[in-house]
């Protein structure tokens, strides 16, 4: 066995490190840089019942070391990514969690009975946190009887594992997270974006057409690293930990705070190679930490 | 190909005010296949800015690539400090740019430009030229500080400035010199801010045109879905201006 596999319910993957929802698509545009059965897996972009054109542009906004986002779950609605996008990443050897939204808990329980079924989908990533939506979204991640129902129902039609993928907008994120586990969950993904806002002083409107986005980058690391560490704690599920990771010591860091795997976001848009760099990374850094296999680093927060 | 290279800075100078030219140098020019293509350029060398910027490819040819841009913001600024003997982060080369071979030879071809919407006109022009098309150019500036390139412009062919403040050329739009254009075109191009596109494509209805269109961009390569505009012409509704343009037929964008 490798030493940079690991294991999490429905998933052996090759590696750690796998490209975040929403920041890869379907994996078309990065393929045209590098073999995408590199990664350990891919996590598809938020897929919805019915094509959804997103939010009006601006959708992008920097902010220090970080940028704000209200794409507004564009995407090509089941259908089309059922029969075209999932088949088309057949031809990769890597495994695929299909990230599921909706605005209602039939959307949600569709989407996932039918995409759960597509063979190369191996995991579902149930997107309760997106903020950029007037209807779903993160309206079911933060309140944690509604994320328990959401999960309870998903999880009843699911043919693969459920990770349910959650909002750091929230007082107490542990709350979701027990809430998640006790509907099913088989994990956990965190966090999606943090809401927030950039205004332009010559219009004092803010630079965003949507108004708010959702903040991603660097700028969140500290906040997400937290999150995981304190979720991982709380609950027995393992959790794929996400926000701001550019280099492999990010990595080595996520996982020392109780993430399994993680998911690499923003950093796909500035460096476009940074997927694979950090595969090729990680075996020279574990070698000069002295860890021997990339699972020893899963949680090592905890033990001192 | 898409290359991701850290190119060689070969030259760096203001030619008008805030309006840069950098000369790059690299495996990734010999990558470029037709003008109106951009780059995406990392603008320092830490997370503060993070994302990259695109700026449209004016030339290149020989290993090289002119970039022409303006330092608005913190990102350009930094890019305008890169001197000789630095290099640059760049990916590239993105988009889909101009079709040269739509304008036949022996004819006429109309390159309307405004501001820095100009500088990617000007390798068209060139092939243009060279495939024995007389391009005539019409560019639009603020003012005349900030006018760059009329001289290599004039080389290439007829050439008409406009100024907002009248301060050269023409005073008003590009649209006030088209009013008074007496030739007959096979084509015409433009590249520049969205309004100024909306009056071109309405002078021009009914001649074929091509349009290269500016949004603020995420990845560069269509993967982040930050970049798009509506249109009428395809069942999906949209269209990404990183991947799917920035250079779209007249008609395809809804403006």
């Amino acid at each position: 066995m490798s030493r940079l596999q690991v294991e999490l319910p429905g998933l052996t993957l090759k590696n750690p490190i796998m490209p975040a929802s929403g920041c890869f698509g379907f994996g078309r545009e990065y393929a045209q840089l590098y073999d995408l059965s590199k990664l350990g897996a891919i996590m598809v972009k938020a897929t919805t019942l019915e094509p959804r054109f997103g939010n009006p542009t601006p959708r992008v906004a920097e902010t220090p070391a970080g940028m704000l986002n209200a794409i507004g779950l564009q995407n090509p609605g089941l259908e089309k990514v059922v029969t075209e996008e999932l088949p088309w990443l057949e031809q990769y050897d890597v495994p695929i969690i299909a990230n599921v939204a909706g605005s209602e808990t039939e959307d949600y329980v569709a989407v996932a009975e039918r995409i759960s079924n597509v063979p190369n989908v191996r995991a579902l990533e149930l997107n309760i946190s997106c903020p950029n939506v007037k209807c779903g979204g993160i309206t079911f991640g933060t309140d944690p009887e509604v994320a328990g129902e959401l999960t309870r129902a998903v999880k009843a039609v699911s043919a693969v594992p459920v990770y349910v993928k959650l909002s750091p907008n929230v007082t107490d994120v542990t709350e979701i997270a027990r809430a998640a586990e006790a509907g099913g969950a088989d994990g956990l993904t965190l966090i999606n974006t943090l809401v927030g806002m950039r205004f332009d002083p010559r219009t004092g409107k803010p630079v965003i057409a949507n108004g708010t986005g959702g903040l991603s980058g660097p700028a969140v690391k500290p906040v997400a690293l937290r999150m995981v560490y304190e979720v991982s704690r709380s609950v027995s599920i393992p959790v794929i930990g996400m926000g701001g990771i550019s280099d492999v010591d990010d990595v080595i860091n996520f996982m020392s705070a109780g993430a399994t795997a993680v998911a690499v976001g923003t950093a796909n848009f500035v460096d476009h190679f940074v997927c694979p760099n950090l595969i090729d990374a990680l075996p020279d850094r574990l070698d000069e930490l002295g860890i021997g296999n990339v699972t020893q680093l899963i949680g090592r927060s905890h033990r001192i | 190909m898409i290359r991701n290279e850290r190119m060689k800075v070969a030259e760096q100078r203001e030619i008008a005010r805030n309006i840069y030219e950098l000369v790059l140098e690299g495996k990734l020019a010999d990558e470029i296949r037709e003008p109106g293509r951009f780059i995406h350029v990392k603008a320092g060398e830490t997370m503060d800015p993070l994302l990259r910027r695109p700026i449209s490819i004016a030339d290149y040819g020989n290993g090289r690539i002119t970039l022409i841009y303006r330092a608005e913001g913190c990102g350009t600024r930094l890019i305008s400090e890169k001197s000789p003997h630095g290099t640059a982060d760049v990916l590239g080369p993105l988009g889909n740019g101009f079709p040269v071979r739509a304008a036949a030879p022996g004819t006429k071809a109309l390159l309307v430009g405004g501001g820095i919407g100009v500088p990617p006109l000007y390798g068209l022009s060139k092939q243009l030229k060279e495939a024995g098309v007389e391009p005539v150019h019409v560019l639009g500036f603020q003012s005349d500080d900030v006018v760059f390139y009329e001289e290599k412009f004039s080389r290439l062919g007829e050439t008409h400035i406009a100024t907002v403040d009248g301060s050269r050329g023409t005073k008003g739009f590009v649209t006030d010199v088209l009013a008074k254009l007496g030739h007959e075109f096979g084509v015409y191009y433009s590249c520049g801010p969205v309004p100024m596109l909306k009056a071109v494509a309405e002078g021009m209805a009914g001649t074929e045109g091509y349009l290269s269109f500016e949004e603020r961009m995420g990845c560069g390569i269509g993967a982040c879905f930050a970049c798009v505009c509506h249109t009428d012409s395809n069942d999906r509704g949209y269209v990404k201006v990183c991947s799917d343009g920035p250079v779209f037929k007249a008609g395809v964008v809804t403006i």
